[in-house]
């Protein structure tokens, strides 16, 4: 069978998996709908929190990203599994004990004002818009590549998907469903790492092929470097950022995971605090499942290109390269006009992405506008394509290559829906119930969280028609954005006892307002008034995805000077913070 | 102070100090190994990796598995010590 028809197939059966479950699921309280009645066993809620965290991003991207930077690469490893130490150690009981729907919830008693709960709300709909924009990119590429569809229509078909589990199942729907993709594409990701780990190593297991021998007797990262070295690129295994920024991004991605309004939220719906604990360990397991083969992948794909193209005809090119090309996300210009592909370090274009002419070249190629003539790199490959390609490339067959196209949907969509189940329940529990409109029914209640999930997954959609940049890097943001908003102040909430609300919401707003300058200055600019500046300006040498770090300890700080400056928080207040840092006893476990 | 308050003042305290220490573990495997002493430990190696590189990639990641469980198992001793298990 061809690869189209088998994902087809694939695509369509794990869908009408997903439906059955959100109609299976439907919820009927705002309980069930925010919080899927708090009722989710640890094993069910670990897997949809690894599911509801490993995103497009992380499926598509993150091998890719890894596969061209080496050990650059790690700060996304670390920092995205670091952060959930933090979580389960630091955060995930507390707030379980605490027992409310939201993060804003949370802020907004611990602080005891209603501006506090609206600075919250305002930095969740900020962090949840940035990440929510990657995903439904994701959902375009995939539907694109494998279905052979307008990157539009691609989108179109996810917001329905999306619409239709969320709209229906809320948090209870998304939970469930949640739980079948990572199943999907857990399943995805191994199987073609494990083919291609034992076709280049001999050893099923890829974390541990990453660290073995190919067929000549070296050591397949040895190997990798000495490619590289020989092709002008820096060293696989040394990387090119200083010290300082790899710390920095890092510890902001750390902190940002953390801090991330969907993935915390996820802690409210298990029932007692023993349980937090063991979801956010149960969690990070399944998610360190694909994430230590991530790099094992990244090390694989990029030898197995290097060895296909480098200077290797282009006529002798296997159809993955073609149709890849016929994409846009391979291009080559045969700049020294020997009918070879050079691949070496440099860019092989101005600008980004490739631009292309009308006709083709002498042969064959698709002819493009913007080659970057000062430099001998001919090959321009998009870093988003080394997981989706990997099969192909490795010659796989074609139930595979199809397996990896619902792997990524499924990552797309679960992500997409947890973060439009914030964005919803911010503003239909934080902002309508909690201060617009107090006496709202239940019913009435439902209804505004339904109807706010419509609005975002529109808006979500047009982000993905018209995607600000790259997946990863956008994502990636938003984790500067949580780390420098939330963080601090939920951790001094928990465990600073004189934290109060001049202090919190100083904070809060400093980060915050500090991180989008820089977001803005350093990376995006704004669109027709303003430029970004290059790297040569960052401050202390610290880059936009690593100003977060920065940015958390000056909410730190601020909070701080501000909280011993103005009064203590009220005494009922106090005990409400001595009674979440115990399991029960002073009271059972908070009701909703 | 009740004898409520003492006892979770204790609590507490113990919490906190299991805390310290599996976070300083937490920064020690990650941004230690990993990324300030990265280069050092880059002159020995574990079978194909180099090992900061591994502690980068993989190790880094197999021990905050690790210290979340153990932390899991800790805090369950504590919660029975101090009667503050839940039903």
């Amino acid at each position: 069978m061809s690869v189209e028809l088998w994902t087809w197939i694939l695509v369509g059966v794990t869908f009408a998996l997903y439906f059955g479950i959100a109609i299976w699921a439907r919820a009927g309280s705002t309980k069930e709908f925010y919080v899927a009645g708090g009722g989710v066993s640890p094993l069910s809620n670990g897997m949809a929190t690894a599911a509801d965290w490993m995103s497009a991003a992380s499926f598509i991207s993150m091998a890719g990203i890894i596969s061209f930077s080496g050990y650059d690469g790690s700060v996304y490893l670390m920092g995205w599994t670091g952060g959930y130490v933090l979580l389960a150690l630091l955060l995930a009981p507390y707030l379980r004990k605490f027992g409310k729907f939201t993060v804003p919830d949370f802020i907004g008693d611990r602080y005891y004002s209603n501006t506090a709960r609206t600075v919250a709300v305002i930095c969740a709909l900020i962090v949840s818009f940035t990440y929510v924009a990657g995903q439904m990119r994701g959902v375009g590429i995939v539907f694109s590549q494998f279905l052979q569809v307008d990157i539009v229509v691609g989108v179109i078909i996810g917001m329905a998907v999306v619409l239709v589990f969320a709209f229906l199942g809320g948090m209870k729907g998304i939970t469930y469903t949640q739980v079948v993709q990572y199943c999907v594409l857990i399943f995805a990701f191994m199987v073609p790492a494990i083919f291609i780990s034992f076709q280049m190593t001999g050893n099923p297991i890829p974390q541990m092929g990453m660290g073995g021998s190919t067929s000549d007797g070296v050591y397949i990262l040895d190997k990798l470097d000495a490619l590289h070295t020989d092709l002008g690129f820096k060293e696989y295994t040394s990387g090119t950022k200083s010290t300082w920024d790899v710390f920095a991004i890092t510890v902001a991605l750390m902190v940002g995971t953390a801090g991330l309004p969907h993935v915390i939220v996820r802690f409210f719906t298990v029932p007692k605090v023993r349980d937090a604990r063991k979801s956010a360990g149960l969690a990070l397991l399944f998610i360190a499942i694909l994430y230590t083969t991530a790099p094992a992948v990244a090390v694989f794909a990029r030898t197995n290109m290097i060895e296909t193209v480098s200077e290797k005809s282009y006529s002798s090119m296997p159809n993955w390269f073609k149709n890849w090309e016929e994409t846009g996300l391979i291009a080559w210009s045969d700049k020294n006009g020997d009918g070879k592909i050079q691949y070496v370090a440099g860019n092989a274009l101005d600008g980004k992405k490739p631009e292309f002419l009308e006709g083709r070249g002498a042969f064959g190629e698709r002819l493009v506008a913007n080659p970057n003539m000062a430099e001998m790199n001919e090959l321009y490959v998009d870093r988003d394509i080394m997981v989706l390609a990997n099969p192909e490339i490795a010659e796989l067959p074609n139930w595979v290559i199809a397996l990896v196209a619902a792997g990524g949907l499924a990552a797309a969509l679960s992500t997409a829906a947890g973060l439009l189940l914030v964005i919803s329940t911010s503003v239909s529990h934080d902002l309508i119930k909690k201060q617009i409109k107090p006496n709202i029914s239940d019913k009435g209640e439902l209804m505004a969280a339904r109807i706010s999930i419509l609005v975002a997954v529109i808006v979500a959609g047009l982000f993905g028609i018209y995607p600000p940049g790259f997946v990863a890097a956008v994502v990636a943001l938003a984790f500067g954005l949580a780390a420098a908003s939330f963080f601090p102040a939920i951790i001094l909430g928990i465990f600073d006892k004189r934290m109060n609300k001049q202090g919190a919401i100083t904070g809060m707003v400093v980060g915050t307002s500090l991180m989008l300058f820089y977001m803005i200055r350093f990376k995006t600019g704004l669109v027709g008034v303003m430029d970004p500046l290059p790297a040569e300006d960052w401050w202390f040498g610290t880059s936009p995805e690593g100003f977060g770090t920065v940015a958390m300890v000056v909410n730190f700080v601020v909070s701080f000077v501000v909280s011993r400056l103005t009064a203590a928080p009220p005494k009922e207040v106090q005990e409400i913070v001595e009674d979440i840092r115990i399991p029960s006893g002073a009271g059972e476990a908070a009701q909703h | 102070m009740s004898e409520d308050k003492t006892k979770a003042k204790a609590y507490w305290k113990e919490n906190l100090r299991y805390l310290t220490i599996l976070l300083v573990i937490w920064f020690l495997v990650s941004c230690g190994a990993g990324i300030l002493f990265k280069d050092y430990l880059n002159q020995f190696s574990l079978g194909g990796f180099k090992l900061g590189f591994w502690f980068a990639q993989q190790g880094s990641i197999y021990v905050f598995v690790i210290l979340i469980f153990v932390y899991v198992y800790l805090m369950n001793k504590l919660d029975k010590k101090y009667g503050y298990e839940e039903e």
